[in-house]
């Protein structure tokens, strides 16, 4: 499948869900409507498409200049062995998202982490606590108003197992 | 108090909460895991990491391009030299700058150095772990030799440091190839041995054969790559799959297994690195002797510069030995020469005022090493998987998102699946054969 005739079957499939698309570098890149990450993931993950892995998920933080979180998902296509990144945006002020566990089984993990560095909200995550820090740890780390070197306070120790 | 975590709020009030780490023998790195027993038997797991987490990608977004590559060397402590690479690659990707051939060659042996010693070090910790203490000591001792032939090359043997954006920061050491061909040789000697240790050691093949197993579709639900990946039987892997570097010119298996049981991850990593041996000598016999650098008189660089003021730069001048190898006559071959990609030779730093502008333009803050607006993602066949660095340049000197795809954070998310429903003691291989690198999982 050609990049061109790839870009408009997917577009055929996803409809409206699909914002726009981009080179970047010469990777392709498809802007989706953050409300339908779900969905449109899903349609991806199944044939012709195929993208049944998903490489990585992260965030990247507009919400200074422009307003918004970029949520950055890279799918990967073992049997036509091509990657493809996915762009969402969401509101700074309300940053959530769709979750995706139960499509993928990494899902868990990776959302906890943009959760933990970002503060970003996956609707429908079954267990959406910190991976990275600690329970207790005040604020997002990776976002841009969080400062390089902020000390934390210390918090109590733990009456644990 | 509120219990924290899952498993405390879930647990059966007959059942037994143990801890497992985060700092417990088997748990190399500092790793959580936290039991729900019946006995010994293990009714649910949950893994809690972020105890090595240092703020990694925060660090890089306040670091240039050229001052973050130190914080790569400690990410997969074991082959630092990958993520040099991957890192580098990433940046090269976005400034489309060429890298010289002998450069690439060096990469790939470096690549290859530390894929070796990466899965020695997994399977020396794993087999200890199950009481193969032999195997442990020869292991460690084939790391020695590679890790030789490293320090010899880079000046150190984990902050390497080596892979620098545009190519390498030094030529190879006047005695590489005795050291490689030492190297090479005991490696083999303790593969075979370990594989005669190994294989068929009944104790060994008990704790290993069916146990953690995954199957081929969760292994690509939980985004698994490497050598874990390849042991379900998946053939994925990026340097067959997206060809970088020469290893497109390269012949080399991709070794698969069939059960993806412990014993297949170690048997991936066994035979993976026969495989990195035969690269490693063909990539040694493609790299070009380098010319010997002709005698001449050599100033002093205070002499040179005395003497830039009134002459040009036409004599060779005597660099500090900590620069040898980095000589302006072997530049060329080592790196991009394209003004702010690599560091500018240090003979003209030294002797005339062009040369010392030009590194200020390399150094200074807002200048230097600035790829377009934009974002890219690539990924080299790390020691785990596809390690994959994910950058977004504002256009600035500094990354404004630097994210790094962790092959080991998918893999040990899988630890809680594998080891439901077996015993405590089933953990310790499992746990062992993933290779999970504190440093890489929790950045």
């Amino acid at each position: 499948m050609g990049q061109e005739t790839l870009i408009e079957a997917i577009r055929t499939r996803l409809g409206p869900d699909l914002e726009g698309s981009a080179d970047s570098f010469g990777d392709l890149v498809l802007l989706l409507r953050a409300g339908s990450v779900r969905p449109a993931l899903a349609a991806l993950r199944e044939a012709p498409f195929d993208y049944a892995v998903l490489l990585d998920l992260t965030c990247v933080d507009f919400a200074a200049s422009e307003g918004r979180y970029e949520l950055v998902y890279h799918l990967y296509s073992l049997s036509r062995n091509v990657r493809l990144r996915l762009k969402a945006s969401v509101p700074a002020a309300d940053p959530s998202v769709a979750t995706l566990v139960g499509l993928w089984k990494n899902a868990e993990w990776l959302e906890r982490e943009v959760f933990d560095m970002f503060g970003v909200r996956f609707e429908g995550h079954p267990d959406l606590r910190r991976i990275l820090t600690y329970e207790g740890f005040e604020g997002h780390p990776l976002r841009k108003s969080y400062p390089w070197r902020l000390e934390q306070p210390r918090i109590p120790l733990k009456d644990d197992v | 108090m509120e219990p924290l975590t899952r498993i405390q709020r879930q647990a059966r009030p007959e059942s037994m909460l143990l801890n497992m780490g985060p700092s417990h023998p088997a748990m190399h790195g500092t790793v959580r895991v936290m039991l729900e027993l019946d006995a010994e038997k293990i009714l649910n797991a949950e893994v809690e990491v972020g105890y090595l987490h240092r703020g990694f990608e925060k660090t890089c977004e306040n670091k240039s391009y050229f001052n973050l590559l130190i914080y790569t060397d400690r990410l997969n402590y074991v082959s630092p030299l990958i993520n040099n690479l991957g890192y580098c690659m990433t940046v090269e990707k976005m400034l489309g700058a060429p890298v010289p051939e002998r450069a690439q060659l060096i990469r790939v042996l470096m690549s290859e150095l530390s894929r070796i010693s990466d899965h020695l070090t997994c399977l020396a910790a794993m087999a200890m772990e199950s009481g193969a203490f032999t195997v442990f000591l020869y292991m460690m001792k084939a790391r020695e030799y590679l890790w030789d032939t490293i320090e010899f090359t880079t000046g150190a043997r984990m902050t390497t440091s080596y892979i620098r954006v545009g190519g390498v920061r030094a030529d190879l050491h006047a005695d590489w190839r005795g050291s490689l061909a030492t190297a090479v040789r005991e490696t083999r000697k303790v593969l075979k041995d370990v594989s005669g240790l190994l294989d068929k050691n009944s104790i060994f093949v008990g704790r290993t054969r069916g146990v953690g197993v995954i199957s081929r579709e969760d292994a690509l639900s939980y985004g698994w790559t490497g050598p874990c990946l390849r042991s379900t039987g998946i053939p994925y892997d990026v340097r067959k799959a997206h060809p970088y570097l020469v290893y497109g010119r390269l012949s080399f298996e991709v070794p698969v297994g069939e059960a993806g049981d412990n014993y297949d991850r170690y048997s991936v990593r066994m035979r993976e690195m026969e495989q990195s041996l035969r690269i490693l000598e063909q990539v040694a016999a493609l790299i070009p002797d380098s010319a010997p650098l002709g005698p001449g008189p050599a100033l002093e660089p205070e002499q040179a510069l005395r003497r830039s003021r009134t002459a040009r730069a036409t004599v060779p001048i005597r660099l500090s030995p900590n620069l040898e190898g980095s000589e302006k006559a072997r530049l060329a071959g080592l790196a991009c020469q394209e003004p702010p990609v690599a560091v500018p030779a240090k003979e003209d730093t030294y002797a005339s005022m062009e040369g010392l502008i030009s590194h200020f333009l390399f150094f200074m803050a807002g200048k230097g090493i600035r790829p377009p607006k934009g974002e890219a993602y690539f990924s080299v066949e790390g020691g785990n998987g596809e390690l994959g660095f994910y950058i977004v340049s504002d256009g600035s000197d500094r990354p404004y998102r630097l994210h790094l795809r962790a092959p080991c954070f998918h893999i040990v998310a899988a630890l809680e699946q594998l080891i439901k429903g077996r015993l405590i003691a089933d953990v310790i291989p499992t746990f062992g054969s993933m290779n999970m690198i504190g440093g890489e999982l929790d950045r």
